[in-house]
């Protein structure tokens, strides 16, 4: 019998000839299940967002007491390595006279910190991610004194800025605040 | 049939390569299905639907749970606190395990009711009592994995069970234990496998359905349909009557999971897991209440266990009757060969079904209570009657019953008498 | 046969547990201001509880579950969060020479347990174990109704039949009625930082309540959400039947 085959055929083009104009019922009740649709499907999407307690981690604090002048450590924050250094008066004239020199990605010293005698740069090369050298005495610091990374040669400077080899940008500094004198919250 | 063909290019490419909209078209559009379909007809596309929410919700789940002995309750108390709705996911999963199972076991007693099991969907039903085992199976292993007080019991009490199977038991429990006792291996393999277990439903699940497209649905006459005027098409007239028993589902389960979240569960549950110290009372979730108390009922004093009391012991009595309740919704397609499938024309079959069903919520009743008086010879008369129904009550009204005559065909009750061929045929979205 | 199936789970529920050793007594059912499907938390009692929790029962026991910062959920601001926490202990290390040190709690941390391990908790109790606390609301039979009947159902003379073992404690609700917790609460036992008199009763129901929260800190989000969900879903089941309706109006059925 045609009626089945019918029905069938005209519902793929559409709503047949017999009800031509969008019956609104129908369109209201699929934008309403639409709207379910949706507000159940985001708890779905959002469960893979940070956790609360994960977001509670998100800032680390630091006791900046025992680190010397000119002295340069490395802490974990959200996972990542960050480098916290002790500038002298030098070290922050020198950076901050190289502000109009070769720059591959151009940018103030005094942009780059808080307080300008502590840098804190996260310690993530911009190029494909290795750790930099130079945290440490002894390691290898590039011709800029700074970091040197040695998957594939970025040199970086006091400022943690990129001086010479392909990192793109500069080492990314996180937010930061000293709530008190000698403490360090990063995040 | 004709194929119709489709305006859309791109449709048609694909379907010249892969017919998935021809078969669509077929399944949905032109698949004839009786159009006296009651309410009652609702529950397998619902039961559907519960399983791709359960699928949803426990991959999420897993995305942070741990299954291992000391960070599994832990874990699950993150997943409540911590992570963003996993409160909501967590009882939407737990909650919808309870749902699966009503909406099942209501499906299972419609089948009952309506005959559904008889020639030709016998295979139809086997597959489902499949399908009941390994949701069955899947139930236990997930109650296991939070860790809780009743998680672990009811774990050792279950796979203990199998000890009593003559000279391999105990091999047998150590095997599924992977050592002496339900520790980390136990519940590390518990959570492979109830990962694994619903994707092998839904594989079970499309073999239900293609057995049934064999032949359409029955109905609650139980007559077969005569030829196009006691059918629809499935879409538009049951995609959207199953939409709204959808609807009326999802208010109930949002009920329980919004406002009673907790009510079909056990509260030792939330007590971490503690192998020394046994709860007052091992209780199994709801679902399983009926099957715990055919278990218990073979004590070795048991009327019902002493004419077999030479033959094995009353533990493996009571496993292989709990197992047995199952195995014999097997055969139920012989046991009951009345002609007549409906119980709207078997009056007397009707009144023993509705016994049958009031001796299931016995049977679950009891299985809640403590193993003391008067609840033992009460499960005991109730586990009688369980088989007494299916082996003996069965066969002899097949054989024994004056059935009502059955109406020529689905036509005809709905029109008022005589067989009429253009019936059912004007539909609003009918080409003229 | 819903109805039927309900009411069997009605039955079910309270069939479970309780009846066995036939000396269970039901607490009476109480009013809680998070009860219902508009219930809240009551502020004032979530923080007079906290402070009955630290004062009487955090000597024994823990909460490890609960993080000093979910205290910024029911009203506490930051700085009220950071002074609780620093006032205990946390182990941590180990440091850059191998040891490892103490050093404040911080909100990110969870509740500091009174004992290092059951072990020592139970040497400090008699051989007693006290519970962790996170979840005693849902872990007993009866919840918020049952924690406070147990805190206010401790007889000093247990009825002439009864022998009490040693060191145990009468109490009217708590299955088989002898307790190894002495009574944690005594009149005006706490000085109640607004000035609310600290009855036993009043204790009781604060630190129940408190304890609730610390069991369901999701409930308020909970009812909130699910009267939207429910009141959605009769708008559109009304709607799909609506739609049914007409779909099927020309089949005779």
């Amino acid at each position: 019998m045609a009626s089945s085959a019918d029905t069938a055929a005209t519902d793929s083009q559409g709503q047949g000839d017999g009800e031509s104009r969008r019956d609104f019922l129908m369109l209201a009740t699929g934008a309403v299940g639409a709207v379910g649709l949706g507000a159940v499907a985001w708890p779905f999407i959002d469960q893979m967002n940070p956790a609360a307690d994960t977001l509670a981690v998100s800032t680390t604090e630091v006791n900046l007491e025992p680190i010397e002048p000119g002295q340069r450590i490395l802490v974990k924050w959200q996972g990542k390595p960050v480098f916290i250094m002790h500038r002298t008066k030098e070290q922050i004239e020198k950076m901050k006279a190289e502000d109009g020199g070769n720059l591959p990605d151009p940018q103030k010293d005094g942009d780059r910190t808080v307080k300008p005698e502590w840098l804190v740069v996260v310690g993530v090369c911009t190029h494909l991610g290795c750790i930099p050298t130079g945290t440490k005495q002894g390691e290898v610091r590039g011709e800029f004194d700074g970091w040197f990374c040695p998957c594939h040669g970025s040199h970086y400077d006091l400022s943690g800025r990129i001086r010479k080899g392909p990192a793109p940008t500069n080492l990314p500094v996180p937010q930061h605040a000293f709530p008190e004198e000698n403490t360090l919250k990063i995040g | 049939m004709a194929t119709p063909t489709f305006q859309n290019p791109i449709v048609k490419w694909i379907d010249h390569r892969l017919p998935v909209f021809t078969f669509m078209q077929h399944e949905l559009h032109e698949y004839p299905t009786p159009k006296n379909l009651s309410y009652w007809w609702n529950f397998g596309s619902l039961a559907g639907i519960v399983l791709v929410l359960m699928i949803a919700t426990g991959i999420v789940l897993a995305m942070h749970y741990t299954p291992h002995v000391n960070y599994a309750f832990d874990s699950v108390e993150r997943i409540m606190r911590d992570v963003n709705y996993g409160w909501l996911i967590r009882y939407m999963h737990m909650n919808g395990a309870s749902a699966f199972f009503i909406v099942v076991f209501i499906h299972i007693f419609r089948g009952m009711y309506y005959g559904s099991y008889k020639s030709p969907r016998e295979l139809l039903w086997m597959l489902g009592v499949v399908i009941l085992l390994c949701m069955m199976a899947t139930a236990f292993m997930g109650y296991v994995l939070p860790w809780g007080q009743m998680s672990f019991w009811g774990a050792t009490v279950i796979t203990n069970l199998f000890s009593a199977i003559p000279i391999i038991g105990d091999s047998i429990v150590t095997w599924l234990w992977g050592g002496f006792s339900v520790d980390n291996p136990t519940l590390n393999r518990f959570f492979s496998l109830h990962y694994l277990m619903p994707f092998v439903i839904v594989g079970i699940v499309v073999v239900h359905i293609l057995a049934l497209h064999q032949h359409g649905s029955s109905n609650p006459l139980g007559i077969d349909t005569k030829g196009p005027q006691d059918s629809i098409p499935f879409h538009p007239y049951y995609t959207v009557k199953d939409l709204f028993g959808l609807g009326v589902f999802l208010i109930f389960y949002a009920g329980f999971v919004f406002f009673a979240p907790n009510f079909l569960g056990h509260p030792d549950n939330y007590i971490q897991a503690n192998p020394l110290a046994t709860p007052p009372h091992i209780v199994p979730e709801w679902y399983f209440l009926p099957f715990y108390a055919i278990l218990r009922s073979f004590t070795a004093d048991a009327l019902i266990y002493l004419p077999i009391s030479w033959l094995m012991s009353a533990k493996l009595a009571g496993v292989l009757a709990m197992f047995g309740s199952i195995a014999v919704l097997f055969v139920l397609p012989w046991l009951d060969f009345s002609k007549v499938r409906s119980a709207k024309f078997r009056p007397l079959y009707m009144w023993f079904f509705w016994l049958f069903v009031i001796d299931c919520f016995i049977l679950g009743l009891c299985g809640a209570k403590p193993a003391e008086e008067p609840w033992t010879w009460i499960s005991q008369a109730a586990t009688a009657y369980y088989f007494a129904h299916f082996l003996v009550i069965i066969p002899l009204l097949a054989k024994f019953e004056k059935t009502r005559p059955v109406p020529a065909s689905i036509n005809e009750p709905v029109l008022g008498g005589g067989d009429s061929t253009t019936g059912a045929a004007t539909k609003p979205m009918e080409k003229a | 046969m819903k109805k039927l199936l309900l009411s069997a789970a009605l039955v079910f529920a309270t069939a479970t547990g309780a009846q066995a050793a036939g000396d269970v007594v039901a607490p009476p059912a109480e009013q809680w201001a998070h009860q219902g499907l508009f219930g809240t938390y009551d502020r004032g009692a979530l923080r007079r509880g906290l402070q009955v929790y630290r004062e009487a029962c955090a000597a024994c026991h823990s909460l490890r579950l609960v993080a000093y910062r979910n205290l910024m959920e029911i009203g506490f601001t930051e700085a009220e969060v950071k002074e609780i926490a620093a006032e205990k202990e946390v182990r941590d290390g180990p440091n850059d020479e191998g040891e490892m040190f103490t050093r404040p709690a911080r909100p990110s941390d969870k509740f500091v347990s009174p004992f290092p391990n059951p072990q020592a908790a139970r040497a400090s109790n008699n051989g007693a174990l006290p519970p962790d606390l996170s979840l005693m609301v849902k872990a007993r039979v009866g919840g918020a109704d049952y924690l406070y009947a147990l805190l206010t159902g401790y007889k000093e003379t247990p009825p002439k039949d009864v022998k009490m073992a040693e060191g145990m404690a009468y109490n009217v609700y708590f299955p088989g009625h002898q307790i190894a917790m002495p009574p944690p609460l005594s009149e005006d036992g706490v000085e109640y930082a607004d000035k609310t008199k600290a009855t036993v009763a009043q204790m009781a129901r604060d630190v129940t309540t408190f304890l609730t929260w610390a069991a369901e800190p999701e409930l308020e989000d909970r009812k909130r959400i699910g009267i939207k969900a429910i009141l959605f879903l009769i708008v559109l089941t009304g709607m799909l039947y609506a739609v049914k309706r007409k779909v099927w109006k020309d089949i005779k059925h």
